[in-house]
């Protein structure tokens, strides 16, 4: 690990002022910088320890009914909170889907929103990867690609985004509170997270310096608490990355979608908001046939950018099954296996 | 980078330490306070040999700055045992055969250590695996590991009910 200087501010505006100096880094949980900067990934000169800045480890309900979510709550912490659980589901199933107990209990809400890709060539110095050195080309293209973007790639890079907490988070329209130089700002985390285009190495919409300080709910979130699922598709049952996942979110009235709601993880440099396979479910009747119709909605404009083609069925199919089990119904407790598609969910077996 | 001045709580004792802002609390047990215990696997927080409870809570201490645990309160596998007599955990791991090279071990008990302070697992063998899958062993002690653990629980839970009463 390179030399740093190491500060840890006060407040806010010391922290701000301090990370926007070149060369800077925010040090929340560590999981993901210190994983970087011992691969010698990132080395920054100046790592700036938020963990104890005042006021941003809380979970407040907001008068809008909506909620707002300190950008230094422990993922843990905030999944095992009783009224988070039971208000968003399928946002406590995925936290609880991710990394490890010991991660989760040092990992932030903040933290988790701008984890890099776990793209092998990125986190080998010896690749050409244009994310890490700009201009350097991409050795994941015609490489070992098979768990790459099918959605959003570009030429330059075909990495994906390797959060489960941002999938329902997008879903369900969460929104980044953000305090920069020149004050707070409020961005949907459908446009936080950026394709890769011709500069993949601009990964979200952070100037330098600016503090994510809170993540936000708005009120209809928690409409969606009694039929709401995650789903992820991994190479072994627990404690690893999602190779393809989805978040399904409806609410049901007489057999007919009142409001559906669903997102991709593993398959774009971002969560990945299918718009266009919640107007095929809005208004329709809730069944395998519209779920696959969906689902065809959803995985329409994707291609693959190498060995995964694979990854465009499975995607279909994750959700078709998530669908399923959202329409069967938010379980009493949290699954043994949180967002494993082989849990015991009644009704959840693909056979469309 | 000039040293900074930390204050640490490690099993039960008061260090006030000068630490370089690079090292990892992993490596300031091993390295400088001679707490071996606590091993070191793959130093990326993918193994869970170094797990350590952090003010009651697990962490892996590869991925943490000691810098900034300044003021934490540590508890590592040296502090476990009640002097010579063993913690439930221990002496279950033991009666089940939860361990084999002993390299994973320690870190799988600070683990079950923590989860049983989570009280989210109970006495469900799945829970249990979910709970505990953190913690890589290479020989597959996983058997005895949730058999230990079970019965581990069930004597806290006695020992509870018998302070209670
Ligand atoms: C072995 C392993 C397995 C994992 N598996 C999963 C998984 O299955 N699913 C999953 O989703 N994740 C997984 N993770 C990733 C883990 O969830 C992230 O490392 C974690 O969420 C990052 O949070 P942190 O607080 O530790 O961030 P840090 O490492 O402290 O920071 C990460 C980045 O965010 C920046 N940052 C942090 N907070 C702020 C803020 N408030 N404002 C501005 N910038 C900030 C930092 O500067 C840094 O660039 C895994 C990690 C490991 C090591
Ligand atoms: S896919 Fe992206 S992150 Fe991976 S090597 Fe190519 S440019 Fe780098
Ligand atoms: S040494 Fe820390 S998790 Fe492997
Ligand atoms: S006891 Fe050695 S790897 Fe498990």
């Amino acid at each position: 690990m390179r030399d740093f200087d190491y500060i840890r501010p006060a407040t806010i505006p010391d922290a701000i002022a301090a990370a926007a100096e070149p060369g800077s880094a925010y040090l929340a949980g560590g999981t993901n910088l210190l994983d970087l900067m011992k691969g010698g990934i990132t080395s920054p000169e100046r790592i700036v320890d938020i963990t104890r800045l005042p006021e941003l480890n809380r979970i407040e309900r907001l008068d809008d009914g909506g909620l707002r979510i300190g950008a230094l709550v422990r993922n843990a912490d905030l999944a095992h909170d009783a009224a988070f659980a039971k208000a968003y589901p399928a946002v406590a199933e995925a936290l609880l889907s991710g990394a490890s107990a010991q991660l989760r209990n040092a990992a932030t809400v903040g933290g988790n929103l701008l984890q890099r890709t776990r793209c092998s060539y990125f986190h080998d110095t010896a690749s050409a990867c244009n994310k890490r050195e700009p201009g350097a080309g991409c050795d994941a293209l015609g490489g070992e690609n098979r768990l790459h973007a099918v959605l959003g790639w570009s030429d330059a890079c075909i990495a994906t985004h390797p959060s489960d907490f941002c999938v329902p988070l997008v879903a369900l329209d969460a929104v980044v509170e953000i305090e920069g130089k020149k004050g707070r700002r409020h961005v949907t985390l459908a446009e936080f997270h950026l394709l890769p285009g011709e500069t993949p190495q601009r990964e979200n919409a952070l100037e330098p310096g600016d503090l994510i300080v809170a993540v936000r709910l708005p009120a209809e979130a928690a409409s969606f608490a009694a039929n709401a699922r995650y789903l992820k598709v991994r190479e072994r049952t627990s404690y690893a990355f999602a190779v393809v996942s989805a978040a399904a979110a409806l609410v049901v009235d007489g057999g007919k979608i009142r409001a559906a709601r669903l997102a991709l993880g593993g398959v774009a440099a971002k969560p990945w908001r299918a718009r266009s396979a919640e107007a095929v479910l809005l208004g329709a009747d809730a069944n395998a046939a519209t779920f696959a119709s969906a689902a065809d909605a959803a995985l329409a404009d994707a291609s693959p950018s190498g060995d995964n083609a694979f990854k465009i069925e499975l995607a279909r199919r994750i959700v078709v099954r998530a669908l399923i089990s959202a329409l069967a119904g938010t379980p009493e407790r949290m699954p043994a296996l949180p967002a494993s598609p082989f849990s015991n969910i009644p009704g959840a077996r693909h056979d469309a | 980078m000039t040293s900074l001045p930390i204050t640490l709580t490690i099993n039960g004792h008061r260090h006030k330490l000068e630490v370089d802002p690079r090292v990892t609390l992993l490596d300031l047990l091993r390295e400088r306070l001679d707490l071996t215990g606590t091993k070191k696997g793959c130093d990326r927080g993918q193994c869970g040999a170094c797990t350590v409870l952090v003010d009651g809570k697990r962490i892996n201490s590869c991925l943490a700055l000691a810098v900034s645990q300044d003021g934490a309160n540590v508890l590592t596998i040296e502090g476990v045992a009640h002097g010579e007599e063993l913690h439930p955990v221990q002496a279950a791991f033991i009666a089940h055969d939860g361990f084999q090279c002993g390299f994973c071990t320690p870190g799988q008990i600070m683990s079950t250590l923590g989860l049983i302070a989570e009280g989210q697992a109970g006495d469900d063998p799945e829970r249990i695996r979910e709970g505990l899958s953190g913690n890589i062993c290479r020989c597959a002690a996983y058997g005895g590991i949730v058999e230990a653990i079970v019965e581990a629980q069930e004597k806290l839970a006695t020992a509870d009910r018998r302070t209670a009463a």
